[in-house]
């Protein structure tokens, strides 16, 4: 079945490889070259699109980057490039970044462009700061440093407002009101009823076994980009059925596409997690959010992924699916070895499970990188913990970077339980987990360096939950 | 007014290189390179990659019709590799294809069999093994033997200063079009057109005249376009030699990263001696340039460290040493600042250093010192106009360093987790090129009979707004609307023998080119119409918002009028400048002379906050004064001031060169390599602008504005490191850039290493082994 979507103004249907990236499909087969290529590894943004889903009778869009991002996704969609973008005269995002000095170069300002405009289309946006610094998390500037941008967000965020284009709170009232304030062509308001009439897509008559399978893609891309497009993929995001997150029995059940954005959002992750907003900040751009999923992270099984860190504290249950074959791995006993998994080749992780923890239950996450957003940690670290009258209770903590796999602090936890929170229980347990785990020296640090934040992570899990019991500074009196 | 082509920006629809429309017989190349920092070639073996489907060509050093050598100041890289390789990524054959993804496809079939020879990556062992390029050079002032004992108190110690990769957004590329008669149009990324006529010439056994450059724009270039855009031009050319087609080279990002050269790493020795009072009396430096495997510019770099060693101090007795040595990385190159900022950043930590000495506060040091009027610097040249002390002076009006380190004592006074640290830096920056020779430029200025001007010079827009500044230039000087004026691309057959675009001055060059230009045209016009007019003064006639006035006074004649008639009457409206900056010299036997026309000064205050517990911090606020005489375009230049300070700050804090020992390069990729985003930037940037002072050596009194602002982001280091040591004020912390929040933390809880390693096993990179992923992507 060709791969059938809107491009800007355009229909398409094509027999482009499924597996091809949008950027290369886009650049060459199309010639659109407003959309640059400046890493091919979802670092620098500068090839940055939209891409509109429907969502009801709507279409919702958000703004990715199309080098790690297949073709064979596009089925059904409208994919937006800045060529889709341009009126006759700039709109106020373009003419907000020429008069602030915005562009120097260039070569990253399409994609700049993109992604401001595609965070105007959130009923969420704010127009402050801290707003238009999510919208350019994904964005890499060499020439500028940035002041001119936010500047020029500054100046949309007075035009505009909070929410989308100031009056709209729903995605419908966004898309209206931004063409008629001249952010986006009118065509937009085409694309909901020009999107239904697509069939959606079909994988009949299509015995062969997928050699791969790709979800989110941000992690595989960067692996194995030059391969993919010759491979057979399978595009898990045509699979609807993985994505969302419910609570059940007091378990909440998340699909495993959903993306890194929609679990920090979700009222009931908040709920549980009031911090996910911040560490979601840390964790990828917003850009590379809307595409990352937990399963992709989690099967990925690197050992310094932020999210299966977070996520091997919560006790998390995995359900691994083969055609109508199901069974259950507690996410503990999912990594065997570096990139060996419990699961078999034709197996799809579906579903993440974990309970809701109860309310002395406090959830705390721990990440140092060389830059602090956008960067692979050194190590990470969850803890999820519950003490009552200065004891230990109940504890999970999980370390990333410091095993060949992510690791879950089984050694140091059994110590902990029933200890005091103190001085003295953090100092003896140091030796319990400098035993546990097994750093390397690589890119991300020495080993010397990660055992080193490995102590200053279990000193910064107690000193942040429990400021009453513990403080930083009776580590150093001895100093 | 705007970037003049920022509005097609925001549209996406500047083009770059492979960009433009593409012939229909256009091929696709990829470069083979060293797989090994240093051995002897035994065998290339090319058949199978050249047997795979659409593979059209592949070349090697004996394919070279010409000269295989391209170093610009000494003869010693070649394009492709002929018996040796020095450095991994080194070039050393050619893939042609139908496409670019079955030219990189090949290279993967390519077989080099290499016999390894030692390798080295140090600049200290390299010059302990006698591998210097050129010679090396010491600059002196006063009598530092002497000096030593006059000194209440001397501090000596040690620099290591990381390089920088350039990450211009867009990658090395190159376009070669074959035109009649064996010429060829070349579309280069390049900020020096005339290296890559020249080079590209050489290599194909060519006049120079048989080669055209043509750039439109730069998708960023730092310096490291300056001389490395020249290899992927020569073999694009070669290919299209070979193949009598047009052939089309972009480097992926990580093969950009592997092949090229960066700024340069340091390692230096100090020794500081002052008075009780803080008054600098001797300094004294050797500078070990890690200068990668080919001379490249290097030795013009470590020319510009010895300029800058003493930054912005007047310092009696000085002696400065320097040596370029050779190592197996890539060669290392340009990078705005070209050498200073390595000289200045020896002499803050000099200074940091003495000021723990003698218990004083570094601004107090820095302060006594900074240059005054008449002052004469190490290289014989007196400083005029001196604006350290008025810069800094202005900056503490207005930002109050003394309520600033007020309240920073009391914070860390209130906290324990967390401290702030601050510092403050101080710039001097010579404008010029060091070699006088390259200080010349030329423009060629056309005036059409409706009235509308082109203007060609040889200087290239990476951004920097080169040509805002020309079109407002040549309108203000025609005095016409500025619609009236394009830039053209620059072009070798229009402009000849251009200087790169490079050292900050390629504005003041090409703008005072453009200058002598229009001047020319508007003598003629003048004459005409004094002439036509029955005026006897020409000097009185002057052409205003498009308007020919006498004496103040309208003559009725518009801008259409006068060119309309200048044409009937056969008047010239075309006309070359030539602009070559007078009054600079040096004489390098001596190692005096007066090499700078100007400098740049100013002074930044910049605070932040170091979490030191977990070793990560951020820039507060970041506040400026800063000498840019009388700007052309504050909008320009405020994004130069802005992301030079960007660059200068990741410099010294996350921008890390990771190489292992046998010269792989380990963050060869943005996953790797990470520089400022836009959460990484102060909150706080305060830029303000010395009162405007004309600068009588550039156009309209500006000053040069590129290269010097990175400088302000030296202070960075010295402000974390303030802060780890209100932490932990007993340890003495190391001279080591970048400070990574690593280097922050381990320095911090050195003592807490053996407590966590001892007698465990710490496991070492090789002893957990990769498996290879046998599972799939979920």
């Amino acid at each position: 079945m060709p791969i059938h979507f809107w491009l800007n103004s355009h229909e398409v249907t094509t027999k482009e490889p499924a597996g091809r990236l949008v950027l290369d499909y886009l650049r060459q087969t199309e010639r659109l070259v407003g959309t640059k290529e400046g890493c091919k590894e979802g670092d620098c943004g500068a090839c940055m699109v939209l891409i509109g889903e429907l969502a009801g009778n709507q279409v919702a869009y958000k703004p990715v980057t199309s080098c790690l991002m297949p073709v064979g996704e596009l089925h059904g969609k409208h994919l937006v490039t800045i060529e889709g973008l341009n009126l006759e005269k700039l709109t106020p995002v373009q003419q907000a970044i020429v008069d602030e000095g915005g562009s120097q170069c260039g070569f990253c300002t399409p994609g700049i462009v993109v992604s401001l405009t595609g965070y105007l289309m959130q009923p969420w946006a704010r127009g402050d700061k801290d707003g238009f610094k999510y919208a350019l998390g994904g964005n890499l500037c060499r020439c500028t440093g940035y002041a001119s941008l936010l500047r020029a967000g500054s100046r949309l965020g007075k035009q505009f407002g909070n929410g989308a284009a100031g009056n709209g709170k729903k995605a419908q009232n966004s898309i209206e009101s931004l063409i008629k304030l001249n952010v986006l062509p009118d065509y937009f308001q085409t694309i909901p009823e020009r999107l239904k009439r697509i069939p959606s897509f079909e994988q009949k008559n299509d015995k062969a076994k997928p050699e791969t399978f790709v979800a989110g893609g941000t992690d595989i891309y960067v692996q194995r980009g030059e391969d993919l497009p010759d491979l057979k993929v399978e595009v898990l995001n045509l699979l609807p059925e993985l994505k969302g997150i419910s609570l059940k029995n007091g378990k909440l059940h998340v699909g495993a596409l959903t993306t890194f954005e929609e679990f920090a959002v979700d009222p009931e992750i908040k709920k549980v997690i009031p911090e996910m907003p911040e560490y979601n900040l840390l964790n990828a751009s917003w850009q590379i959010r809307n595409r990352a999923t937990l399963g992709g992270n989690i099967v990925n099984a690197s050992p310094i992924g932020d999210m299966t860190a977070l996520l091997l504290a919560l006790e998390c249950d995995l359900i691994l699916k083969s055609g109508n074959k199901q069974r259950t791995v507690p996410m503990k006993s999912f990594f065997k070895g570096y990139k060996v998994l419990n699961k078999k080749p034709s197996e799809i992780l579906t579903e993440i499970i974990f309970p809701v923890p109860d309310k002395k239950t406090k959830i705390h996450f721990e990440k140092v990188s060389k830059r602090k957003t956008l960067d692979i940690a050194s190590v990470n670290s969850a803890i999820k913990v519950r003490v009552e009258k200065g004891a230990i209770q109940t504890i999970e903590m999980s370390m990333g970077g410091v095993a060949p796999i992510p690791f879950f602090m089984n050694k140091t936890c059994e110590y902990l339980k029933d200890k005091p929170v103190n001085r003295q229980t953090v100092l003896d347990v140091l030796s319990v987990a400098m035993n546990e785990i097994s750093p390397i020296s690589d890119i991300r640090g020495s080993a010397e360096y990660k055992r080193l934040l490995v102590r200053q992570f279990i000193i910064g899990h107690f000193t942040r939950l429990y400021p009453e019991y513990l403080t930083v500074r009776e580590f150093y009196e001895t100093h | 007014m705007k970037h003049i082509d920022a509005a097609a920006h925001t549209r996406g629809e500047s083009q770059y290189v492979d960009d433009m429309p593409q012939p229909a017989d256009l091929l696709f190349a990829a470069v083979f390179s060293a797989p090994v920092a240093h051995g002897k070639i035994l065998q290339l073996d090319i058949k199978e990659a050249l047997s795979m489907d659409g593979i059209i060509a592949i070349y090697s050093a004996k394919d070279i019709p010409g000269e295989n050598q391209i170093g610009p100041i000494i003869q010693d890289e070649t394009l492709l590799a002929e018996d040796k390789v020095h450095f991994i990524g080194e070039p050393v054959a050619l893939v042609v294809a139908k496409t670019g993804e079955l030219a990189q496809k090949a290279l993967k079939k390519i077989k080099l069999e290499i016999e390894e020879l030692p390798v080295v990556t140090d600049p200290r062992e390299a010059f302990a093994n006698g591998q210097i390029i050129g010679n090396s050079r010491t600059f002196a002032l006063g009598d530092i033997e002497g000096a030593w004992n006059i000194c209440d108190v001397v501090v000596e110690g040690r620099c290591d200063i990381a390089g920088q990769e350039h990450v211009y957004l867009e990658t090395q590329r190159a376009r070669a079009v074959p035109l009649e008669d064996r010429c060829f149009r070349i579309h280069s990324s390049t900020q020096s057109p005339y290296a890559v006529q020249k080079s590209s010439a050489k290599i194909l056994g060519l006049s120079h005249h048989k080669i055209e450059v043509d750039v439109q724009r730069l998708g960023g270039g730092f310096g490291g376009k300056e001389d490395q855009a020249t290899p992927w031009a020569c073999l694009v050319a070669l290919a299209a030699w070979h193949t009598k087609k047009s052939v089309e080279l972009v480097l992926p990002r990580h093969q950009d990263m592997e092949m090229t050269g960066k700024r340069h790493p340091y390692s230096s020795d100090f020794k500081i001696g002052l008075t009780k009072n803080g008054k600098i009396l001797a300094y004294e430096v050797k500078h070990y340039q890690n200068s990668g495997a080919t001379a490249d510019l290097s030795t013009a770099v470590m020319e510009r460290t010895l300029f800058h060693s003493t930054n912005s101090y007047f310092i009696p007795n000085v002696k400065i040493f320097a040596a370029c040595c050779r190592t197996n990385l890539p060669p290392n190159t340009a990078f705005r600042g070209f050498g200073g900022p390595q000289g200045m950043f020896v002499i803050e930590s000099a200074i940091a250093k003495a000021a723990e000495k003698l218990g004083m506060s570094p601004l107090e040091i820095q302060y006594k010192n900074l240059l005054q009027e008449n002052d004469v610097l190490p290289y014989g040249q007196h400083v005029h106009d001196a604006r350290s002390r008025k810069t800094w002076d202005e900056a503490n009006k207005s930002y109050k360093f003394p309520a600033i380190q007020k309240r920073i004592a009391k914070y860390n006074e209130t906290h324990f987790e967390t401290k702030k640290g601050l510092a403050v830096m101080p710039i001097c920056f010579g404008i010029s090129f060091t070699s006088t020779f390259l200080n010349q430029a030329g423009a060629l200025v056309h005036v059409y009979t409706d009235g509308s001007v082109s203007v060609s010079t040889g200087g290239i827009e990476m951004g920097q707004g080169l040509n805002t500044n020309l079109a407002k230039i040549a309108a203000k000087a025609f005095g016409i609307n500025q619609e009236r004026v394009k830039i053209e691309s620059t072009n070798t057959t229009r402009i000849a023998n251009m200087s790169a675009s490079a050292a900050s001055a390629t504005t003041d060059l090409n703008g005072n080119a453009t200058l002598i230009a229009v001047g020319q045209i508007l003598d003629r016009l003048k004459s005409l119409a004094a002439k036509e007019l029955g005026l006897s003064h020409k000097e009185k006639i002057v052409i205003e918002n498009e308007n020919v006035l006498f004496d103040g006074k309208a003559t009725g004649w518009t801008w259409g009028k006068l060119i309309q008639t200048a044409y009937l009457n056969r008047v010239s409206l075309s006309a070359h400048g030539f602009y070559a900056t007078p009054g600079i010299w040096f004489d390098r036997d001596k190692e005096k002379g007066h090499p700078f026309a100007y400098h740049v000064f100013g002074t930044a205050i910049l605070e932040v906050t170091v979490d030191c517990l977990r070793g990560i911090y951020d820039i507060n606020s970041v506040k400026m004064v800063h000498d840019l005489g009388r700007p052309i375009n504050e909008l320009v230049d405020r994004g130069q001031i802005e992301g030079g300070l960007a660059q200068g700050l990741g410099w010294m804090t996350l921008e890390e060169l990771k190489f292992d020992e046998k010269g792989k390069y380990l963050s060869n990729s943005l996953a790797t390599y990470k520089l400022p985003d836009v959460y990484f930037m102060p909150d706080v940037l305060e830029v303000k602008l010395l009162e405007r002072i004309d600068n009588p050596s550039g156009p309209y009194g500006a000053k040069a504005v590129g290269e010097p602002p990175l400088m302000y982001g030296i202070g960075v280091f010295f402000a974390i490191r303030n802060a780890m040591r209100a932490f932990r004020p007993e340890i003495e912390f190391l001279f080591d850039s970048p400070l990574t929040p690593e280097k922050v933390l381990m320095q911090l809880h050195a003592d807490w290493l053996d407590d966590l390693t001892n007698g465990r096993t710490v496991t070492s990179g090789k002893a957990v082994k990769a498996k290879k992923e046998k599972v799939e992507e979920s």
